[in-house]
């Protein structure tokens, strides 16, 4: 039974004249002028699940993916977005509108690979069905003209036919040759598992986008700063950012706590050859937590990069880390009005380091101050300070004061990580005349007008851990497999018929013997397999393959 | 360490100045098949026969009508016209290169104290490291030295540029990249390049091929000597499904390796959006050789285009698109 494919299907076997095969390409499918409505939807849906269809559609996805990686997108870089927005706002109405920020979730992105799907699925099904009937039939019926098939060969050989088709059954069967005789002909067929490997490897990628489309939905993630010595309890109210997918509810948070026991950072120099520089080459990153999971239970457990650790149904990451000095304000009669370790962002791979610090309440008015961190600080001949190493060998806090309204009361949300210095006046630093405040570990400083002082205390590490909770990831590893399995078989299988045609031989004695065979697809082997086939056969019977029985090249009267 | 990573470099130029001698004998060769314009006989049946040879086109080397392929006497296999002198010399000098070449990839990898897959340069030298490997190694299969001067030209091309723009001193792996995921994802997709490299040779030989057996074009006589365009769609077909078996390994590797790094298998990061875009344009590829219309150029300008697309994905994106990929990790 042939595999039952789309109409345009053509992988090069059939042995249809040049002529035809034009004259139907140029025409798609069905040519009546007139289609009922039943001949319409049959001719549309032909159309959609034919190869032809597949292939554009494949093209199309290709051409749309595109300006997903030329645009910034606001699922992998909302930041890029942002900065686009402000750079060019004009420009950013339009390809809004055009949701080229969204390309993957757009309405086009979309309906390409929905309609790639369908034209899928509709091709799977009766090609499922058809391989199903097919695997339990028998190899066909042996063709009148094996000499018009490939590796055609003749040969003679002692005995019966029935001993040599017997033992042709045998090879073919050693094989693994599926084998039928027909009168005094043996044929046979093998490969099957090229078709089964198609279906699977279509199948999976349908299992990927089914996986994908449902346990999506009950997916979320969190991030979550840790400074070393605090503990984190997996609430929704706690995590610094957090998001989840349609059906996600509160209740599917597992109860648990981490707290962060010890950050190690390990560094190695290396020579900057082009700028005769020291720079910082990471080695490791190990966060040492302790979980406390619902039964009260304790764990010790390091996380590392690349070495992501499970609790409770969630997977939590290390994905950044830093400082977090501990920055303590006194008013001016010496109460302490504000004592918080502060995460500072680093700004380049020696960790100079970025942080804001807001005191709402306890001063004379609200006081803002943008911090510079620098873990090994030297003074440049300019006078500014920079960092030539990223662990704490000499560490500084520098602090620029802002007063003024801090906008914590009006409603609108504020990053932690932001200052909005535009309605604030500047009270260090800059163009105020007035010096920045420089602080070591363990010193602290006058504020300016006599408000008070601030201490740099302490000098713990943060790291900033994802929770991620993905049940999409075993569906999509299983699908995955499977379609590289799927894939490797349906390329690499041949699929072949093989013919054994015996006779009489010409005056009486023993038997003449006649071989083909026939390739579904590509299949560049099959004359050898031909051969080979021909020679085990013959050595079994004591005959051969002799030279005047090499394979034909083509004489005009086999066309 | 600092003096293996430098005996590394010596023998990358070293490499590259034998490659170029192969490069210019293999063309010598091309030179020479042209101007001595072999078997007239069989070419003018190659050209007196398009039609025939459109049908074995699409015969792929496996059905009845390849026996078509066996009447144009050079279209069997590409040394039928007889090895040249230069060839013979130009296959040498690859030989030697590719020696030198292993040689200055091994010592890399030995005075980095890992795999030598790493960074920009190290994909560089080792994707044509195995991209030569590969070519060599088919000989044994099929000969393919008409692809000599396209394969020894591309190696020498890539191995300047990234000498010269992405050499980078040896220096420690960073924790992001400590992972064996690293190890086989990029080697996977150093091996799908390799072949991606080679079978697009192959569909760029085809289309030059199709041409000359359609019009009758003067001027790149040589072409009479290599394989029929049916021939060759179908070697550069199974050369690109093995590199698209790789592609396919690397776009899964890749999801998981991402997945233990970044805590996502799949985040449309540039580098995965163009990793996606090559593996659907070789699906494409695949489909296009089984259906009607689309066998022979077309295919061939899929595998092309896809090709192209791996080496704008290595070089363009990778240079000049935001990503997280530019960085790595923390
Ligand atoms: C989601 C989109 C699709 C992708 C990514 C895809 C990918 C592939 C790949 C990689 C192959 C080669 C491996 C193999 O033979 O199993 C293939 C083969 C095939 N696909 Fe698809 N496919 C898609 C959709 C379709 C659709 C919609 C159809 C039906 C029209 C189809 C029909 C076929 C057929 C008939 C083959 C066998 C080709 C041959 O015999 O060489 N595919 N596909």
């Amino acid at each position: 039974m042939e595999p039952l494919r789309p109409f345009d299907y053509d992988d090069g076997s059939a042995p249809t004249g040049t002529a035809e095969r034009t004259d139907r390409a140029s025409g798609d499918g069905p040519t009546q002028p007139r289609l009922g409505v039943v001949g319409w939807g049959r001719f549309l849906w032909r159309q959609l699940t034919s190869m032809r269809t597949a292939l554009v559609l494949l093209l199309l996805l290709a051409v749309a993916a595109i300006p997903g990686s030329l645009v910034p997108q606001r699922s992998s870089n909302p930041n890029g977005v942002v900065r686009f927005r402000r750079d060019d706002p004009e420009l950013f109405e339009i390809l809004d509108a055009l949701q080229l920020f969204d390309t993957f979730t757009s309405v086009w992105f979309s309906a390409i690979y929905l309609l790639l799907f369908v034209s899928l699925i509709g091709c799977i099904i009766p090609r499922t069905a058809h391989h199903w009937k097919a695997l339990r039939s028998r190899p066909p019926k042996t063709p009148a003209r094996l000499n018009r098939l490939v590796g055609y060969r003749e040969a003679d050989a002692p005995g019966s036919v029935e001993d040599a088709l017997a033992a042709g059954e045998a090879v073919l069967r050693r094989q693994r040759f599926r084998v039928e005789r027909y009168g005094n002909s043996l044929s046979a067929e093998r490969g099957y598992l090229r078709e089964t490997g198609n279906l699977v490897f279509h199948v999976a990628l349908i299992g990927v986008l089914g996986t994908v489309g449902l346990a999506g939905g009950f997916g979320y993630n969190g991030q979550k700063v840790i400074v070393e010595g605090q503990t984190f309890v997996n609430q929704l109210t706690t995590y610094d950012s957090f998001s989840a997918s349609r059906f996600f509810s509160d209740a599917r948070l597992d109860p648990f706590s981490m707290r962060l026991d010890e950050f190690d950072a390990v560094f190695e120099a290396a020579l900057d050859e082009t700028r005769g520089t020291l720079i910082a080459q990471p080695l490791d990153y190990t966060a040492s937590v302790t979980i406390t999971e619902a039964d009260g239970e304790s764990v010790q457990r390091d996380i590392k990069v690349n070495a992501p650790i499970d609790i409770a149904g969630v997977r939590a990451y290390l994905l950044g880390n830093g400082f977090a000095p501990v920055i303590t304000v006194r008013n001016a009669d010496g109460d302490v009005v504000f004592d918080e370790s502060v995460a500072f962002l680093p700004q380049d791979s020696n960790l100079t380091s970025l942080g804001i610090i807001k005191v709402p309440d306890g001063l004379p008015d609200q006081v803002g101050m943008i911090g510079f961190f620098y873990p090994s600080a030297i003074q440049l001949d300019s006078g500014a300070l920079a960092s030539i190493w990223p662990q704490p060998d000499n560490p500084v806090v520098t602090l620029n004061l802002f007063v003024g309204d801090l906008g914590l009361d009006d409603g609108v949300p504020r990053s932690a990580y932001a200052l909005d210095v535009d309605d604030l006046e500047q009270l260090t630093g800059g163009e105020t005349g007035n010096d920045s405040i420089i602080l070591g570990l363990g010193q602290s400083a006058e504020l300016p007008n006599g408000w008070g002082t601030v201490e740099f205390t302490a000098l713990p590490r943060f790291v900033s851990i994802d929770f991620h909770h993905d049940p999409t990831q075993a569906g999509v590893l299983i699908s995955s497999v499977l379609a590289i399995a799927g894939l490797i078989v349906s390329l690499f299988v041949p699929r072949r018929r093989m013919w054994i045609a015996a006779e009489e031989g010409a005056d009486g004695q023993g038997v003449r013997l006649r071989y083909a065979g026939l390739a579904r697809g590509d299949d560049p082997n099959l004359d050898d397999a031909v051969e080979r086939l021909a020679t085990e056969h013959l050595e079994g019977l004591g005959g051969a393959l002799g030279p005047a029985d090499e394979p034909a090249l083509a004489p005009a009267s086999s066309q | 360490m600092e003096n293996l990573a430098s005996l590394s470099l010596v023998a990358v130029y070293s490499a590259m100045g034998v490659y170029t001698l192969a490069f210019i004998a293999f063309t010598l060769d091309l030179a020479k098949r042209s101007a001595e314009a072999p078997v007239p006989a069989a070419a003018s049946v190659a050209a007196g026969a398009p039609q025939t040879s459109t049908v074995a086109a699409g015969s792929g080397g496996t059905a009845v009508l390849d026996r078509e392929d066996a009447l144009l006497p050079e279209a069997r296999d590409g040394s039928r016209g007889g090895a040249t002198v230069y060839q013979r010399v130009a296959f040498a000098f690859a030989i030697i290169g590719w020696v030198l070449h292993l040689a200055a990839t091994l010592t890399r990898g030995l005075a980095a104290d890992r795999v030598p897959w790493a960074n920009m340069f190290e994909f560089g030298l080792t994707a044509t490291l195995v991209g030569m490997g590969t070519f060599l190694g088919v000989q044994l299969w099929k000969d393919v030295r008409y692809l000599g001067a396209y394969i020894t030209g591309f190696t020498v091309l890539s191995l300047g540029i990234v000498t010269v723009n992405f050499y980078v001193d040896v220096v420690p792996t960073p924790p992001a990249l400590q992972s064996a995921w690293l190890v086989i994802h990029v080697l996977v997709a150093v091996l799908a390049t390799a072949f991606f490299a080679i079978g697009a040779g192959l569909s760029t030989m085809q289309l030059l091929r199709h041409q000359r057996e359609v019009r009758k074009t003067a001027g790149l006589k040589f072409l009479d000597t290599v394989p029929g365009a049916s021939t060759l769609e179908s070697l550069a077909y199974r050369i690109n499904v093995v590199g698209f078996v790789f592609w396919t390994f690397t776009l899964v590797a890749g999801a998981i390796w991402a997945e233990r790094a970044w805590g996502r298998y799949w985040g449309w990061d540039t580098k995965e959006v163009w990793t996606f875009i090559i593996w659907v344009l070789f699906a494409g590829y695949v489909h296009a050789r089984a259906t009607r219309g689309w066998r022979g150029n077309r295919s061939a300008w899929l595998a092309i285009i896809g090709f192209s697309s791996v080496i704008f994905n290595y070089t363009i994106v990778n240079l000049y698109f935001e990503g997280l990929h530019s960085y790595s990790g923390l």
